[in-house]
């Protein structure tokens, strides 16, 4: 028997990869960006989490969920480490996760546009008009509106569609 | 608030020398931390009672804003703002060295031993108020975390760099709020000058520095507080001229909250604050 079983890094990667983000079940916490290091100290397997908004409720769940998926697959020994740097931006979240996000009726982020004065979110506001427009997530319409920066978890912000007239979430840029 | 692990940095060379500068911890509990020492936990704490007693304030709101959206964006930047007191006084209590975690600095502590500025600590009034106290907030918040960003204490720059992008986010939408309600109805105009002229001098607190703040700018760890003022007239003039709103005249400024003396809210405010700590030490959920 097979005292030390070390899994290579990849392959733990791909089990996380089934770990639903406990808010938006549709993507995983590999999806979200969040799992930013898997490595081996000795036997003890560490997994660095960073977090996605530093108040996030939800993240003492995600640590819980990593921790359950890795024991089922046998981990017995194992540490969840907090990273801040780099901090986590919604630039992270990879194609495939976005067509998921759309098809479950939540706009995807779009890449570049926070507030923190990167490129595009500064030339929109320095110009007081940008032709970034968020796309509604059922019926595909540009003609969108932003009912509130905030929304149903700290990752959302509340738009509308103006010609399907339904409401939806749109991921914030941070 | 559950207790997150210690924050973790990549910067291990620097983080050492960092650790370097300051003398071992003292194991005496009641002996007096090294200068240096002392002004950083210092400062974690100003900033950290800043965002926390914010934060609190904010959640007052839950439940009781004035439509629905409002509501909820109030609570989601008192989210952000807890989360990062969790940072700053998780990093006082690591630094000081005494055992006190995040939970414990904020549940624990009277109202002597808080930090905040006073601005924070006003009861929220009408929602103009609060909004116009959070815009004067940001402005400070966002000029302060980016200086922070270049800290020569490593821990303090990754909070900052952190935080900076919640921050941001806040100013868009206080700054966004104080133009529409300053240059709203004659009403909400009313009521955005009165918040502004009322709220105006304890904004001033933000730049008065002391003996604390030099030893800290002297080893680049934070700015003087005086240096940010340019860079938040900057952000204020253009918004509330905007918003159709006066700004006062005169240069006088509330002080007291940064060295411990606060106004009467403060202490009825933690008493409800910290109720449950007071009452079952200990108590999870």
């Amino acid at each position: 028997m097979e005292a030390h079983a070390r899994p290579a890094p990849d392959e733990i990667r791909r089990w996380l990869a089934d770990v639903p983000d406990p808010e938006i079940p549709v993507i995983s916490v590999v999806d979200l960006g969040i799992v930013r290091d898997l490595a081996w100290d000795g036997d003890t397997l560490v997994v660095t989490v960073t977090p996605t908004y530093s108040g996030c409720p939800a993240t003492a769940v995600i640590n819980l969920a990593i921790e359950a998926a890795l024991r089922a697959r046998g981990i017995a020994d194992l540490r969840i480490v907090r990273a801040l740097t780099p901090p986590w931006t919604s630039d992270w979240i990879g194609d495939a996760a976005r067509d998921k996000l759309r098809a479950y009726g939540i706009a995807p982020p779009i890449d570049g546009t926070a507030a923190d004065g990167r490129m595009l979110g500064r030339i929109g506001r320095l110009t007081g008009a940008s032709n970034l427009t968020v796309a509604c997530p059922r019926c595909a319409s540009n003609r969108t509106e932003r009912v509130s920066q905030f929304g149903s978890t700290p990752c959302k912000a509340s738009w509308r569609c103006t010609d399907c007239l339904e409401p939806f979430d749109y991921f914030k840029c941070i | 608030m559950p207790s997150l692990p210690d924050v973790m940095t990549p910067d291990a060379a620097a983080l050492a020398a960092a650790a370097a500068a300051y003398p071992a911890p003292d194991t005496h509990q009641d002996a007096p931390l090294a200068p240096a020492r002392a002004a950083l936990v210092e400062f974690l704490t100003r900033m950290g009672d800043t965002t926390l007693v914010l934060g609190h304030r904010l959640s007052e709101w839950c439940g009781h804003g004035p439509v629905l959206e409002e509501d909820i964006g109030v609570a989601n930047v008192a989210l952000d703002l807890i989360g990062q007191t969790q940072f700053w006084l998780g990093l006082a209590g690591e630094i000081e060295g005494r055992g006190r975690k995040a939970d414990d600095l904020a549940f624990l502590r009277d109202v002597w031993e808080f930090r905040n500025v006073l601005l924070v600590e006003l009861p929220n009034g009408d929602f103009g108020q609060t909004i116009m106290r959070q815009f004067l907030f940001d402005a400070w918040h966002v000029a302060m975390l980016r200086a922070l960003t270049s800290s020569s204490e490593p821990r303090v720059a990754e909070i900052a760099v952190k935080a900076i992008k919640e921050a941001h986010y806040h100013l868009e939408k206080s700054a966004d709020l104080v133009v529409r309600l300053g240059d709203g109805t004659e009403e909400s105009h009313r009521r955005m000058q009165a918040a502004l002229d009322l709220l105006w001098p304890y904004a001033g607190e933000f730049f008065l520095g002391d003996a604390t703040d030099a030893v800290l700018a002297e080893a680049g760890i934070a700015p003087d507080p005086a240096s940010l003022r340019s860079a938040f007239d900057a952000t204020v003039g253009p918004v509330l001229a905007e918003a159709t709103l006066a700004v006062p005249a005169g240069s006088f400024a509330q002080k007291g909250g940064r060295r411990g003396i606060h106004t009467e809210h403060l202490g009825r405010m933690l008493a409800e604050m910290q109720f449950l700590q007071r009452a079952y030490p200990g108590a999870t959920w």
